[in-house]
């Protein structure tokens, strides 16, 4: 119901890359229908009415507050928005649930609290839990009546999640596991009532998963974490001593924890692509305001160019990663349709779907993350001297940004991830890139194609991303033709190849948006958006020539590495463009509706 | 008891506000509308009084069928059913007229409007209403709790407060106070689309007034100052130039 557009094309996760998309396949925030703008609007009503007026309470972490309002918010229907009606959810689908994540990213601290409850926090259960498990527990946190968390992270196991040391040991009688440990920045910690902490039974190389209710015992707490952001949520570090879990609150199978967290990691990415979309849009309007507010030299500031710049920059970024999450976002839903039409049970086609999109759910969640991280510091830089007051808006959202490029796996293990996840798909046959890397190679000897003077609307938008994806196979394939098993020890260059493969995922997702956009309102009602999409394109082009040319030099010399830099200069071309003026335009609309508005 | 409510849209709050280049209209094109707020007050005051002494709760628009997604969202936070008078509304005395004709059809205890409305703010149909149908009318109504056949109804007065008391039926025009607007939830919004929504064609109705033109207030001029010390300069500009004097 998220859209009326059946994809043509129904691409596989990742083949972006080697694939071209139809613009009409991919679904675009514009299209949503009136129930979901409803959902949106009781979503941002919540925050304007329940959260902000309270947003230094909750910072202060007033006792109780932030568990009265996910009660208030669960009253709304907000906690049980993914989950199954027989489970006392809405059972909305993956687009909407991604929206509603959008307008709730907003919320500051508690929008960490919620998507933290309502995702990492339910979600295990209600994916792997067995029938008995999910009854039992999915309907209390969808009514809200319990709270719930995720116990991965330990002292000495972050990014390397699998060397967690908590134990579990079968109790003598072999109806408990024994849970001893402890676990670190545990998100709601303080006052969740179900923790899902994973674990290693006995001396098992992987990871087992247990649903541990508060009441079995045997848990303490730390206090709340000192935070640089995000103060208002929760934040603990959790001991478990000899804590008593039943034998049935093992979540699915023994060794299956660490494909649990993985997996969840894999929704959470998309999740938080969405929610600093959602943040990023609301510090862009305050931005704008506040630059039609301010006035020195005896004009409002925002009638200044190098204001202007940062405003038009602030959106551009915004729609270029929002069409990004909503193309990948309608990408997974699809998938999981799929998957359920070939018979496949409701929670494991979810999880299946989304780890088809692996790869773009890490690029989503670095794009986004960074995204936010520009337009929170632009936002501070907007409001000048009163950017850096405690006592003003853009200190709180410039604090509350930077976790995101940390948690959900940091970003770098996110650019690893996405390479690496496309490498081992064309190692295991899934996805050809070999073969389109070995016919660029070719075309390297040969003379360039100068083509025909194609002058429609997107033709050399077109042309540059054809080009960008020659430019990324070139470098992928080469540098692991190059450096084969080594790949993996040249972090460096994996970083230059997944800034290139979201530059490119980006690129590629705004400019199908605008083309879907212009084919529904025409051309002359989308100036702004096009403009938007030409200085995204434009700058992304210099950015993959850079990025390209950085891992070139780096594992190629001689005739090699002049052919491949000749050809990255090739397929980073782009046409003369004046980008002042297209970011003035983009501007003058933002400063005219004095809001965030594309 | 069978409560009424009438709902209007208005622009969003934070539209920027434009004329088509005729003068002769507002300028909708890409503007988002809403419920008008005081529509939204006196929708959840029926919504609460339903729940206390049961009840039904209809919404009436008179518009043109781009109204049907905040009459749904009336339905999404609460009301019962929804009639929408198929027609441009021109002005409040035909606003009025149409909904009194759907009003006379069937007998409602309760009718309530908001105060006004956010965009033109005539303020002007509750009493309207009130006199087409020959009931008692309260506009501007702060509070509002009824007892049996009466209700009681709060007014602010300079100074003070005034306590009207009203036998059922009564029209009332609800000011902020009288509750607090809902947000519509999961469940409500997901059965609006189940829930009727009956589309009327308007009665003949005499047109006694047209909008002929709208014009921008005019752009605030440059701020001049002039020294403390010289009144009589500011006493001629006042005269000569803001000709206020």
């Amino acid at each position: 119901m998220a859209t009326e557009t059946k994809p043509t094309t129904a691409l596989k996760g990742g083949e972006f890359l080697i694939k071209e998309t139809e613009a009409q396949s991919i679904f675009i925030p514009e299209q949503w229908n009136e129930e979901q703008k409803m959902i949106a609007q009781s979503c941002a009503d919540f925050l304007t009415q329940e959260v902000y007026p309270n947003i230094e309470k909750i910072d202060a972490q007033e006792p109780g507050l932030i568990v009265k309002l996910l009660n208030k918010a669960a009253d709304l229907g907000l906690l049980g928005l993914s989950v199954p009606e027989q489970y006392g959810g809405f059972e909305k689908d993956f687009v909407t649930g991604m929206l509603a994540t959008e307008v709730l990213g907003a919320g500051y601290s508690f929008a960490v609290a919620i998507s933290a409850h309502t995702g990492i926090g339910t979600l295990p259960i209600l994916y792997y839990g067995n029938e008995a498990q999910k009854k039992k527990y999915i309907p209390k946190l969808a009514s809200g009546e319990w709270k719930a968390c995720y116990c991965l992270t330990e002292p000495s196991a972050g990014s390397d999640a699998n060397s967690g040391k908590t134990k579990a040991i079968l109790s003598a009688d072999g109806k408990h596991y024994i849970l001893n440990g402890q676990k670190m920045w545990i998100t709601n910690g303080g006052f969740a009532d179900v923790f899902t902490v994973f674990a290693k039974i006995d001396n098992d190389e992987n990871l087992s998963a247990f649903i541990v209710e508060k009441s079995f015992g045997g848990i303490t707490l730390n206090p709340e974490e000192h935070k640089m952001g995000i103060k208002g949520s929760s934040t603990r570090q959790v001991f478990f001593n000899d804590c008593k879990v039943p034998v049935e609150n093992l979540l699915s199978d023994r060794q299956n924890g660490f494909k649990i967290a993985v997996n969840i990691l894999n929704l959470g990415r998309v999740k938080l692509g969405a929610a600093a979309i959602g943040a990023a849009k609301q510090v862009a309007t305050k931005a704008i305001q506040y630059a039609n507010e301010r006035n020195q030299f005896g004009r409002p500031i925002s009638k200044y160019g190098a204001i202007r710049y940062k405003l038009a920059e602030q959106a551009i970024r915004i729609y270029a990663v929002e069409a990004a999450v909503y193309r990948a976002s309608q990408n997974i839903e699809d998938a999981i349709i799929a998957l359920e039409a070939g018979g496949m049970e409701k929670g494991k086609a979810m999880l299946k779907g989304v780890e088809q999109f692996a790869p773009e759910a890490a690029i989503l969640k670095v794009a986004g993350s960074e995204a936010l991280d520009y337009v929170v510091d632009e936002g501070v830089q907007i409001y000048g001297g009163m950017g850096y007051s405690a006592d003003a808006p853009m200190d709180r959202a410039y604090r509350d940004s930077r976790i995101n490029r940390i948690f959900e796996g940091t970003n770098e293990i996110n650019r690893m991830l996405t390479v690496d996840m496309m490498l081992k798909r064309a190692m295991k046959g899934e996805l050809d890139l070999m073969g389109p890397a070995t016919k660029i190679a070719g075309e390297l000897m040969s003379i360039p194609d100068l083509g025909g003077e194609d002058t429609t609307l997107f033709s050399a938008e077109k042309k540059y991303l054809k080009n960008f994806k020659k430019a990324v196979l070139m470098v992928a394939g080469s540098a692991a033709q190059k450096l084969m098993m080594e790949l993996s020890k040249e972090q460096e260059v994996l970083m230059n190849i997944a800034d290139m493969l979201i530059d490119l995922y980006v690129s590629e997702s705004v400019q199908l948006r605008v083309e879907k956009l212009v084919s529904m309102h025409g051309e002359k009602n989308c100036q702004e958006q096009i403009d938007i999409m030409r200085v995204y394109l434009n700058d992304a082009a210099d950015r993959i020539h850079k990025n390209g040319k950085e891992a070139i030099n780096s594992y190629s010399s001689g005739d090699e590495q002049r052919m491949m830099l000749m050809g990255l200069k090739r397929f980073t071309k782009t046409e003369p463009f004046n980008a002042k003026d297209a970011r003035r335009r983009v501007a003058a609309k933002l400063i005219s509706e004095n809001k965030y508005c594309y | 008891m069978k409560f009424l409510v009438c709902i209007s849209q208005v622009p969003d709050t934070t539209t920027k506000i434009t004329f088509t280049p005729d003068k002769k209209a507002f300028n909708a094109q890409g503007v988002q509308f809403i419920i008008n707020p005081y529509d939204e007050i006196a929708l959840t005051r029926a919504l609460e009084l339903k729940e206390a002494l049961g009840g039904t709760v209809t919404v009436i628009n008179v518009g043109q069928t781009n109204t049907e997604p905040n009459l749904r969202k009336a339905l999404a936070i609460g009301a019962d059913d929804a009639i929408r008078v198929n027609a441009e509304p021109t002005d409040a005395y035909f606003v009025a007229f149409q909904i009194a004709e759907v009003a006379k059809k069937n007998s409602y205890d309760i009718i309530l409007t908001g105060k006004e409305s956010i965009d033109y703010n005539g303020g002007q149909v509750p009493t309207m209403l009130g006199e087409f149908l020959g009931l008692p009318s309260v506009s501007v109504a702060t509070k509002l709790d009824v007892n049996g056949s009466v209700a009681t109804l709060e007014r602010e007065i300079d100074g003070g407060k005034e306590i009207l008391e009203a036998k059922l039926p009564f029209v009332a025009g609800a000011q902020k106070g009288m509750a607090e607007p809902r947000i519509p939830n999961m469940r409500g919004i997901m059965t609006a689309r189940t829930k009727p929504l009956a589309v009327v064609e308007p009665a003949a109705c005499e047109m006694l007034s047209s909008s002929a033109q709208f014009d921008l207030p005019a752009a605030k001029g440059e701020c001049k100052m002039i020294d403390p010390n010289n009144v009589g300069e500011l006493v001629n500009l006042l005269h000569t130039e803001a000709k206020v004097i």
